[in-house]
């Protein structure tokens, strides 16, 4: 519900249908509030009722019109002046007029594409759907192919790991499965730990802002290893607070995810490596209605495709055997406690080789059979999620 | 394979991954990572004003990247001092700091030993222990040749060729 003034004369009121019984989900607002608003899907029809209360009984308001807007927008913090709406639905309501009394106008935003989730970030972005009070979630679905990441890195004859994790893709309440296995250790470990890191991409080009935090920390090992050690890694990632991975929405910002494993020795030198995993938000078991043509063309293909056998299973996983990297060609980064100098190439430069991962996966998509896991049990319909949050 | 057969087998969400097996030389073999370097033994030589403080610096080890495996050297100070700013150039990374000079005690109103004092050698020593031992534990100073020539040969010459040590 919400109320505009009107001036003196009358008052505005917005009811969405079936607020009662929707699901609400929590949003961060700006001020660090947290406040609930009604939960709608892609797709899903946006309607209620507009109640306009003259003030005084016998009062009368002379309008020019009455409409209702459905906006979705996007909002940069540092950008204040700019929104930049992505959705924009007008519905008039009533013709310029005089209203005696108290009137009642009903309104319908049928199938209302929302491409894009709700997202408050901490890099100060705001609301997508502020100004509707709805919150949308975008729902994906279990993806067909899911391979796992398996790697080596390490530094010249100091460490040596083969680090896997079971998927790419993880749902928000998904488990990390993976295991660390030590090939050289030359150095000694006191601990290792993973963390969960969300990065916000702001903007784009040099003007872009990046603010990453650290959702997770988790010590999976507490001593020194040897060679041929393996450590498994089981982390639930219920217990976070995560979004979907966001790629490059409207253009504006994105928002990805990445398990930074670090191992500290015994002169607290830190070794990490950080890999991206792409997060998606489960649908449920109920269909969702179909919005449009296209994807039902889209379903019919992907159904052919479809039955096949168990997912590939870890032992034969989509191999990315990088080679070690020399500190040089840094995806892996040695930080002593005495703090290096800037490596070049180091730290972050591991985006391409990740780009070239996925891509790899999409080429391999004819011949692989995608599985049907009942645990999940969203492998009846797959859509292509990524066109729709706008990824290349 | 039907439909059934396929639930039955499929791993759980969250089962572990299959490890490699480890083999018994691996998990029982002394660490890879054994290094150990002691500075001990402090000895003034000389007489009155040309005297000067030494320590040994003996160094056990397994890693290959070190020649020897057991070595004792003598330095002193100024060749801590040396090596310091040869990695602090060469290496990429930020050398930690030295012990403190003696300046303050140097002054000659100052009663006690000075520099020669055996409280401020001992505090020295610690210091340079750690020192070295950060230092040569480091993956990338591992790589320079000033450092082996510091740790491992006997005398340092100080008109070396700076460079990296070659990875067998």
């Amino acid at each position: 519900m919400s109320f505009f003034g009107f001036g003196p004369s009358a008052e505005i009121e917005i009811l969405l249908d079936g607020s009662d019984t929707r699901k609400a989900a929590e949003l961060k607002l700006e001020d660090g509030r947290k406040e609930r608003f009604p939960l709608y899907y892609d797709g899903e029809t946006v309607s209620g009722k507009v109640n306009v209360v003259l003030k005084k009984s016998n009062g009368k308001l002379e309008h020019q019109g009455i409409k209702i807007e459905f906006i979705g927008q996007i909002d940069l913090y540092f950008d204040r002046g700019n929104r930049h709406e992505f959705v924009s639905m007008v519905r008039e309501l009533a013709r310029p007029g005089i209203l005696t009394q108290n009137a009642s106008y009903n309104f319908e935003f049928v199938n209302v594409e929302k491409p894009y989730e709700s997202y408050t970030g901490s890099n100060r972005l705001s609301d997508l759907v502020k100004e509707q009070e709805i919150c949308v979630h975008t729902l994906a679905q279990y993806p067909d192919l899911n391979s796992s990441i398996k790697m080596e890195v390490g530094i010249e004859d100091c460490l040596h790991i083969e680090f896997e994790y079971n998927k790419s893709k993880y749902h928000l309440k998904d488990v990390i499965v993976g295991k660390i296995y030590f090939l050289l250790v030359r150095i000694k470990i006191k601990h290792m730990e993973i963390q969960v890191i969300k990065r916000e991409i702001a903007g784009s080009g040099p003007n872009a802002l990046n603010e990453n935090e650290t959702l997770a920390k988790f010590e999976i090992m507490d001593g020194a290893p040897v060679r041929g050690e393996s450590i498994p890694i089981r982390l639930f990632l219920s217990g976070y607070d995560l979004t979907p991975t966001m790629r490059d929405i409207n253009k504006k910002f994105s928002v990805k995810y990445y398990l930074n494993l670090v191992l500290v020795d015994e002169e607290e030198r830190r070794y990490f490596k950080q890999q991206e995993v792409t997060l998606f938000r489960k649908a449920d078991k109920k269909r969702r209605p179909i919005a449009s043509n296209m994807i039902e063309r889209g379903i019919f293909h992907h159904r052919t495709a479809q039955f096949g056998g168990p997912q590939p299973p870890p032992q034969q996983p989509q191999q990315q055997t990088v080679e070690s990297p020399e500190l040089e060609t840094g995806s892996t980064h040695v930080s002593p406690a005495m703090p290096s100098k800037p490596v070049a190439a180091a730290g972050q430069s591991e985006e391409p080789d990740d780009d070239e991962a996925e891509a790899d996966d999409d080429e391999e998509d004819e011949d692989e059979e995608p599985e049907a896991e009942d645990e999940d049990n969203d492998g009846d319909r797959q859509e292509d999620r990524d066109s729709k949050n706008g990824q290349l | 394979m039907s439909n059934q057969q396929q639930q039955q087998q499929q791993p759980s969400a969250t089962q572990r991954l299959q490890p490699k097996k480890q083999t018994m030389e691996d998990a029982y073999s002394p660490p890879a990572n054994f290094l150990e370097i002691d500075v001990c033994n402090p000895e003034t030589h000389g007489l009155n004003k040309d005297r000067y403080t030494d320590y040994e610096i003996r160094l056990r080890t397994n890693l290959p990247v070190f020649k020897l495996k057991e070595s004792s050297v003598r330095r002193r100070y100024s060749d801590f001092e040396w090596l310091r700013a040869e990695l602090e150039r060469d290496s990429k990374i930020v050398v930690p700091k030295l012990p403190g000079k003696a300046l303050k005690l140097q002054l000659p109103f100052r009663g006690g030993d000075g520099r020669f004092d055996d409280e401020f050698i001992e505090e020295r020593r610690k210091g340079l222990e750690e020192f070295i031992n950060k230092v040569a534990g480091h993956p990338l100073a591992q790589n320079e040749k000033c450092l082996h020539m510091f740790l491992q040969e006997q005398t340092i010459d100080k008109a070396y060729v700076p460079g990296k040590v070659r990875t067998t």
